[in-house]
């Protein structure tokens, strides 16, 4: 098949993360729950990938694998020494800091000096188009824009691959909308490599290279569709919706099989 | 850093037009601000039903009096009280009395924050610690400090610090409490958050579980003070230490002389000094919550 044959020539390459037949259970004996099945992944750099699936198909579980939160069961999990961070739907900025003093915590943690972590921080700002909010607090910004100081916050780890948690998950669609297109400009602007988890069809087409659809308890990959339209994109584009149409058919029939 | 392409105009301009959007929705999203209302009309609505409150019990004691329930030597009224108060705040013993007693609840509040907060954080921290003296440090805080007296005039015999003994026993468990909470019920979010970041041992403590734990933190400390506060009057009352002409002592002293208006105007001024403490802990918390936004509205 072409597309493995591809997959395997950027594995060589520049793979960032790789995942090799990864399962993980939870509990022992006849409690166990396998959560993901023999996983086989990999993400390359510069890469988005959006990994799909219906409600317990593990994708938040396999996120929390590679940021390194939880212990694989099997299987082999390489990121090659690499940085990640992880974003939630939920921002969790600390309240007891401003907007600036939140995206500088990370630096802060790393040791860099007050003068030069500031600078950056301001930068990140101006990245995620919030300059002239630092000194706000969390709670008097919106959602959207909660949403993307922890981006910026994500960015000042200044991490190799950033995992994104149904990011946009709690968020209206309009916001949602205008976030996707912040979303793909950062990523192109800054060259991040994504995995991003979403149970949103139609999103995972309008952010992603690559659509990964993952069958449901257990987690295994079923389909991995690459997706070649022109970026920037829109999510209501006839060439989205086509495929989305085509992906969440793909879904249903997944999620059918488990009626019995 | 950021690789050299080409722009073309066109996407310099969509660029332009996607950071209007979002501006845009910005501005939306957190709409007008509304203004306060001016400082004399807040003040005014915060301060008409204490001062209709107090009117009523005034009123109400004064029927009291005029009911002839007691004979006036043995309840005064309001009138006399508050003359005898008036004359007794000019007097330089009185606020000698009150030093003494604001010392004592001073010292003795700060060392229960100590003691409390280094027991807090290591219950917190180890599991077998909490095991052994958790459920302790709860039943020490619904203890009645006076029953400690005795044990702490044969302690340290009638002096400074069976008082300290007492006011500490009292005012810790509530700080302790508080912090242990705090620790405990550090949002999930928060702490996976810190995980992504990195944070470990100190830099946790540091960056995370203390400032998270803060209004808990907070509140243990308006507990513990109010605690302090009381074993510190039955202390004053009952650990006469020679010298030290305190609140509670020259309370005695009025009751050893029948003297009701003087006894009813210290009960009054530990009442004052009590609720002004507390205004100062509602100040923090409420400046609290408001930076954290967890106020209403």
């Amino acid at each position: 098949m072409s597309i493995l044959q591809a997959t395997e020539t950027r594995t060589e390459r520049d793979a960032v993360v790789r995942l090799d037949s990864v399962s993980k259970q939870y509990g022992s004996g006849s409690n166990t729950l396998l959560a993901l099945d023999r996983v086989s992944l990999t993400v390359a750099k510069g890469e988005f990938v959006c990994l799909l699936g219906a409600s317990g198909c593990g994708k938040s579980t396999l996120l929390s694998l590679v940021a390194g939160l939880d212990q694989i069961s099997g299987g082999t999990l390489d990121i090659g020494g690499r940085h990640v961070s992880l974003m939630f739907q939920e921002a969790a900025l600390f309240p007891w800091l401003s907007v600036l003093g939140n995206v500088e915590l990370p630096m802060r943690l790393r040791g860099i000096g007050r003068a030069e972590r500031r600078q950056r921080a301001e930068e990140l700002l101006e990245v995620v188009r919030l300059e002239g909010f630092g000194h706000k607090r969390p709670h008097e910004l919106s959602g959207g824009m909660r949403q993307r100081v922890a981006l910026a916050r994500s960015l000042a780890q200044n991490a190799d691959v950033l995992l994104m948690d149904e990011p946009f998950g709690a968020l209206d669609a309009m916001t949602r909308d205008i976030l996707h297109d912040e979303l793909e400009r950062i990523w192109r602007e800054q060259e991040l490599t994504v995995l991003f988890v979403t149970h949103n069809v139609r999103e995972a087409v309008r952010l992603g290279d690559r659509v990964v659809l993952l069958s449901s308890r257990p987690g295994r990959v079923i389909e991995d569709y690459p997706i070649t339209h022109e970026r920037p994109r829109r999510i209501d584009s006839p060439e989205v919706s086509g495929q989305a149409a085509e992906i969440t058919d793909r879904l249903r029939a997944e999620v059918a099989r488990h009626a019995s | 850093m950021q690789a050299e392409v080409p722009v073309q105009d066109n996407r310099t301009a969509s660029d332009a037009a996607a950071a209007d959007r979002i501006t845009g929705l910005d501005a939306l999203e957190l709409g007008p601000r509304r203004s306060k209302a001016a400082l004399g009309g807040r003040i005014w609505r915060s301060a008409w039903p204490k001062l209709l409150a107090i009117a009523i019990v005034i009123l109400a004691w004064q029927i009291v009096v005029w009911a002839q329930w007691k004979p006036e030597y043995v309840l005064p009224g309001p009138a006399t009280v508050f003359g005898d108060l008036g004359t007794l705040i000019t007097t330089g013993d009185f606020w000698d009395g009150v030093r003494v007693t604001m010392i004592r609840a001073l010292t003795g509040f700060a060392l229960a924050v100590l003691i409390g907060t280094v027991v807090g954080a290591a219950v917190s921290r180890f599991a077998p610690l909490r095991a052994a003296i958790g459920s302790l440090i709860t039943g020490l805080q619904t203890m009645p400090s006076i029953m400690w007296f005795p044990l702490a005039i044969l302690l340290f015999q009638i002096s400074e610090s069976a008082i300290m003994f007492v006011v500490i026993i009292g005012a810790a468990p509530s700080v302790a409490n508080g912090l242990i909470s705090g620790i405990d019920y550090v949002p999930r979010t928060w702490l996976r958050v810190g995980q992504v970041l990195g944070m470990k041992g100190f830099a946790k403590y540091r960056h995370l579980i203390l400032p998270a734990s803060l209004p808990s933190f907070i509140s243990g400390l308006k507990q513990g003070w109010a605690f302090s506060w009381r074993s510190l009057m039955a202390g004053e009352l009952l650990v006469i230490v020679p010298g030290a002409l305190s609140i509670g002592v020259r309370m005695q002293q009025a009751r050893d002389l029948s003297e009701s208006s003087l006894v009813i105007s210290f009960i009054i001024v530990v009442l004052v000094i009590g609720i002004l403490i507390d205004v100062l802990f509602n100040a923090a918390d409420n400046a609290l919550r408001r930076r954290w936004g967890l106020t209403g509205s």
